[in-house]
């Protein structure tokens, strides 16, 4: 019975996708799911699983791994995937570390890598490769969207990132497009959850606003206590930071802070309406922007895997450049070095009756390239 | 650079010491009195901070949750100290330190089954929000000043407890001669479960009050614990007064070094990169305090006899 | 201790160093060759192990910051690949190398230098003191790592194609474990070798009484600084096949977890037991890759399992099977 079942979801998904190909697809996701940083691998995963199932990709098999956040394990899990489970594409890391620990072995396998997250810029520019595709970003994009953005109101910036080359990178990435004085230039210790230092040179900076980039628990503890210090400067900073997997940690003192992403949930597109729609359904919580770059994924590939047979590479590859899929960022597609052109927003933290969001205000960047593109030869 | 901008970092540092000590604290009476090494010290803060979390969204009210990190916290660290710690005193110091870091793997993924993998929700209590003035004109946050009156508080309080309870004869009678204090007739057993659970308790409070200022999730107690280990070893292992002074060193140094570092570099490297260099270096600065501190005086400041 | 525990242990451990040598023959032989790389992964972290049980468990130096030597060996074949890919110079016109046994010696110079002014500092204390103490040193690096941009920062440095070996193929899975393989059993013959020298006779009984060591006129500082560095060495190399294997080196090598791990590895098999290393890397790696292939909670399992061996199997996997050790 299930398996009729099963194979009439088949016959449907196929029908719907226009043309069948009947080859199964088998995917290798390594996230994060233990530790401390799990909530943004969840929110991945589920994401993702939720694609194939509204796709009713039934001929689409995932093998999932947690890397517990450690770069060493990640690449003991692809190894596995790719020597053992024989999977024909890899998806799901989060973190920039672990993405240039796996990306460059796994694509030189011959296998093709999805990045749900990370976009760290040498896999962009020089290391760039025709079988990694990244759905997501490049790591630079929020932040580039948010000093355009800070152009507009803002003329003295307070910027501040974590002492690691994903935070340089966000810092470099904000002043390419701001044109502003900068107030202060800070870098925190990484994993730091004070930040009474740092404040109060905000305070007496006499900056007219604070740009930050922390992600996870870091985010948190600093958008607290900013509010608590009663400071006042408007806060910016890239969607990470204020996301939806931690704005019920950080409360009330998130509201109002303006964030750039490539998503949020009132984007009006029916891809978009029906991915939050079903993600609340069948979990009962709001996606994140983690979950809607995952989602994108999943999409990505049941669209590539109706067109060609992932054993025909060039045909595969082919098949994934055109990106045809319904994206739940409205329009979506791929540059030369394989990172996306999308359209780029600004939004704020807002209360929908007792629960934390947020709304879209503008658009920074409509077709974004990344700066990278261009030392990409492939 | 403002006074005020000084004062406000000095007050800093002593705000974090303060914090550090509250974790130290417990570190160092239970090394004191029973020779443990406890890597899982930093999950009772950990414990402490999600109880908090817990029932003050539950009750909403701070408070309650302040109490039930005390209890949740000095529960946990009985509980621990029955079934597993007690079995660890005449072992040395390599089983304790597996053992116990084998403790921090249970207690972080058993928090996760329980409470998710989502940062919880804790916020500081309506009548310590805003800020204070002070003298020269420097601002400072009111709950960061509680949370330097409740160190002073814990600090004197344990100064008492040591000095003049008999809970803190015998803790005394412990730390000197533990042989001693079994043959006087003191039940050790229900001694050392008391130990453990006030210092618990005490990475509980610390969990809690640093919970509403930061973020209340899992994994949050390991970078505190090291931390805390860097204080007892400057402070002296076993020396309540060591690790006052050590914390206090030891945040002062900290924040200082975060602030005055980046500009210093600034001068010779320019502001990009100095900032970076000196924040690097801010970075290692408490330990390389420790290790020179260590070096001239190996057993730490106020070395207590181990 | 009895004869025929010893015979036990020996035969243990022969059963262990052929066991680690067939499987992966074997893998190969019937086309899964993802276990090659697990017994790989087993015997690198087995001579990290032997490394550190040498100060470990022959000089009762716990010392809880060996991840430094693992990391800053891992960073050296990094460091010396991508110089000697890119051509550039890195110190006095030394292009780097991607040659492992200039790797190697390189990583172990390196490891035992940095171990020497550590260890130098570090051994003026003891007990309690000296497990924080090279905790410390380990987070200093560690930091330094994170927030150091030339190599990489926190995201680390890739190794694009593994380093060479003269007249192996080291990018097949098999050739780099039978170098792996190879290194491990030269770490064990050296560790046998001092442990049943004068100079670990000295070691030992320094560990066992230092009060007696010092009045037949030997210095116990010396002894324990010589085996802290050459315990770093050895570590040091280990971290270097580490990253050759990962073709990765980056920070969280030298993480305060990687030294608890390596902890964990000895007293899992059996401490200052010749192949306690080696017994205890096989069952954590096994460990963690059935859990992790169960359960997402495995690190839990891990913890209950884990306290179980220090609770009621002291003497680790090889203490259950041969008996108890010399050393009480």
């Amino acid at each position: 019975m299930r398996k009729i079942l099963a194979a009439s979801l088949l016959g449907l998904s196929l029908s719907a996708a226009g043309l069948a190909n009947a080859e199964p697809v088998k995917v290798g996701m390594i996230t994060t799911l233990s530790g401390g940083g799990a909530g943004l691998g969840i929110d991945a995963r589920d994401g993702f699983m939720l694609a194939l199932k509204n796709a009713g990709a039934t001929d689409i098999e995932v093998v999932t791994e947690d890397d517990a956040q450690k770069p060493e394990l990640a690449v003991q899990i692809a190894d596995k995937m790719i020597q053992s489970d024989k999977v024909d594409i890899l998806t799901g890391i989060i973190w920039s570390n672990l993405a240039m620990a796996v990306v460059p072995n796994a694509v030189a396998q011959g296998k093709f890598y999805l990045s749900v997250n990370a976009g760290p810029s040498a896999l962009a520019g020089e290391k760039c490769n025709q079988n990694y595709f990244n759905v997501a970003y490049q790591n630079d994009n929020f932040h580039e969207a948010m000093g355009q953005y800070a152009n507009k109101d803002y003329k003295k910036t307070f910027i501040m990132a974590p002492n690691y080359p994903a935070g340089t990178d966000a810092l470099t990435g904000f002043k390419r497009y701001y044109k502003g004085e900068l107030a202060g230039e800070v870098y925190t210790k990484v994993g730091q959850t004070d930040y009474a230092a740092e404040i109060a040179q905000i305070r007496a900076s006499g900056a007219d606003s604070v740009f930050i980039f922390l992600p996870g628990g870091m985010g948190i503890a600093f958008t607290k206590q900013y509010a608590q210090s009663g400071v006042g400067i408007p806060l910016l900073g890239p969607g990470f930071s204020f996301s939806q997997d931690v704005l019920a940690a950080i409360g009330d003192a998130a509201l109002g802070v303006k964030n750039s992403a490539s998503w949020a949930k009132d984007l009006d597109n029916e891809a978009n309406k029906k991915f939050v729609e079903t993600f609340q359904a069948e979990y009962g919580r709001l996606p994140s922007v983690y979950a809607a770059q995952a989602y994108d994924t999943g999409n990505l590939i049941v669209s590539a895997a109706a067109k060609a047979s992932v054993k025909d590479a060039d045909a595969f590859r082919a098949a994934l450049k055109e990106a045809k899929f319904d994206s739940v960022r409205g329009k979506f597609k791929f540059n030369t070095n394989n990172h996306p052109i999308q359209d780029l927003y600004v939004r704020e933290v807002v209360k929908e009756g007792d629960v934390l969001t947020n709304k879209i205000i503008g658009t920074s960047f409509t077709d974004h390239e990344d700066a990278y593109a261009k030392d990409c030869k492939m | 650079m403002s006074t005020a901008l000084i004062i406000e970092q000095l007050l800093n540092g002593l705000q974090f010491g303060v914090m550090l000590f509250l974790m130290a604290a417990g570190l160092t009476l239970i090394f004191g009195v029973m020779g443990l090494i406890n890597l899982a010290h930093g999950s009772l803060y950990m414990i402490g901070a999600f109880a908090c979390a817990v029932v003050a969204a539950a009750t909403g009210s701070f408070w309650l949750g302040l109490a039930a990190s005390l209890v949740a916290a000095a529960a946990a660290g009985a509980l621990v100290e029955l079934a597993v710690i007690r079995r660890l005193y005449d072992r040395d110091h390599l089983d304790q330190v597996l053992a116990t870091f084998a403790l921090i793997l249970i207690f972080s993924e058993g928090a996760r089954w329980v409470f998710g993998s989502f940062p919880l929700y804790l916020d500081i209590p309506p009548v310590l929000q805003g800020a204070v003035s002070l003298l020269g004109g420097a601002h400072y946050q009111l709950y960061r000043l509680a949370i330097i009156g409740v160190g002073i508080v814990v600090a004197a309080g344990l100064y008492l407890l040591i000095s003049r309870t008999r809970l803190g004869m015998r803790i005394r009678a412990g730390q000197s001669d533990r042989e001693m204090i079994a043959a006087l007739g003191v039940d050790i057993g229900t001694l050392y479960t008391v130990v453990f659970a006030l210092g618990a308790a005490l990475a509980g409070l610390a969990g809690a009050l640093v919970g509403a200022l930061q973020s209340v999730q899992v994994g949050m107690g390991e970078p505190v614990l090291i931390l805390a280990f860097v204080v007892i070893v400057i402070g002296g292992i076993g020396s309540v007064k060591g690790a006052l002074v050590g914390a206090i060193l030891v945040g002062v140094v900290d924040t200082l070094g975060r602030f005055l570092l980046p500009k210093l570099f600034a001068i010779f490297l320019g502001p990009a990169e100095g900032a970076t260099t000196g924040a690097a270096v801010a970075s290692m600065l408490i330990y390389i305090v420790m290790a020179l501190i260590l070096a001239f005086r190996p057993k730490g400041l106020f070395a207590a006899n181990t | 201790m009895t004869a025929g525990a010893m015979n036990r242990e020996t035969l243990f451990n022969t059963v262990l160093a052929v066991l680690l040598l067939v499987l992966p023959l074997a893998a190969v032989a019937i086309g899964e060759p993802f276990y090659v790389t697990l017994a790989t992964r087993m015997a690198i972290l087995a001579l990290a192990a032997v490394g550190l049980n040498l100060a470990l468990g022959l000089g009762g130096l716990v010392s809880f910051g060996h991840a430094a030597f693992f990391g800053i060996g891992g960073y050296v074949a990094g460091i010396f690949a991508s110089h000697a890919f890119n051509q550039e110079p890195m110190l006095f016109g030394f292009e780097g190398s991607d040659q492992m046994p200039v790797i190697w010696l390189s990583a172990m110079l390196v490891s035992a230098l940095v171990a020497v002014p550590i260890g130098a500092i570090s051994l003026r204390t003891s007990g309690v003191y000296f497990i924080m103490i090279t905790l410390a040193f380990a987070q200093m690096i560690y930091y330094f790592a994170i927030s150091w941009p030339a190599y990489g920062g926190e995201d680390g440095l890739s190794i694009l194609t593994r380093n060479a070996f003269p007249g192996l193929n080291t990018a097949q899975p098999i050739s780099f474990f039978l170098i792996c393989y190879g290194l491990l059993m030269a770490g064990l013959l050296l560790f046998w070798f001092v442990r049943n020298s004068r100079f670990g006779a000295a070691l030992q009984a320094a560990r066992q009484n230092e009060a007696r060591v010092a009045a037949v006129g030997i210095a116990p500082f010396r002894i324990r600084l010589a085996a802290f560095a050459m315990s770093a060495a050895i570590t040091g190399v280990a971290g270097a096949l580490f990253a050759d294997l990962n073709r990765f080196a980056s920070p969280s090598m030298l993480s305060w977890q990687m030294s608890g791990e390596l902890i964990v590895l000895i007293v899992l098999g059996g401490t200052a037991r010749l192949f306690g290393p080696v017994a205890g890397a096989i069952l954590f790696v096994l460990f963690e890759f059935a859990l992790g292939g169960l359960t997402e909670r495995w690190q839990l399992f891990l913890g209950l399992i884990l306290l179980g061996v220090v609770l009621f199997a002291r003497g680790g996997l090889i203490g259950l099977f041969a008996g108890k050790a010399r050393h009480g």
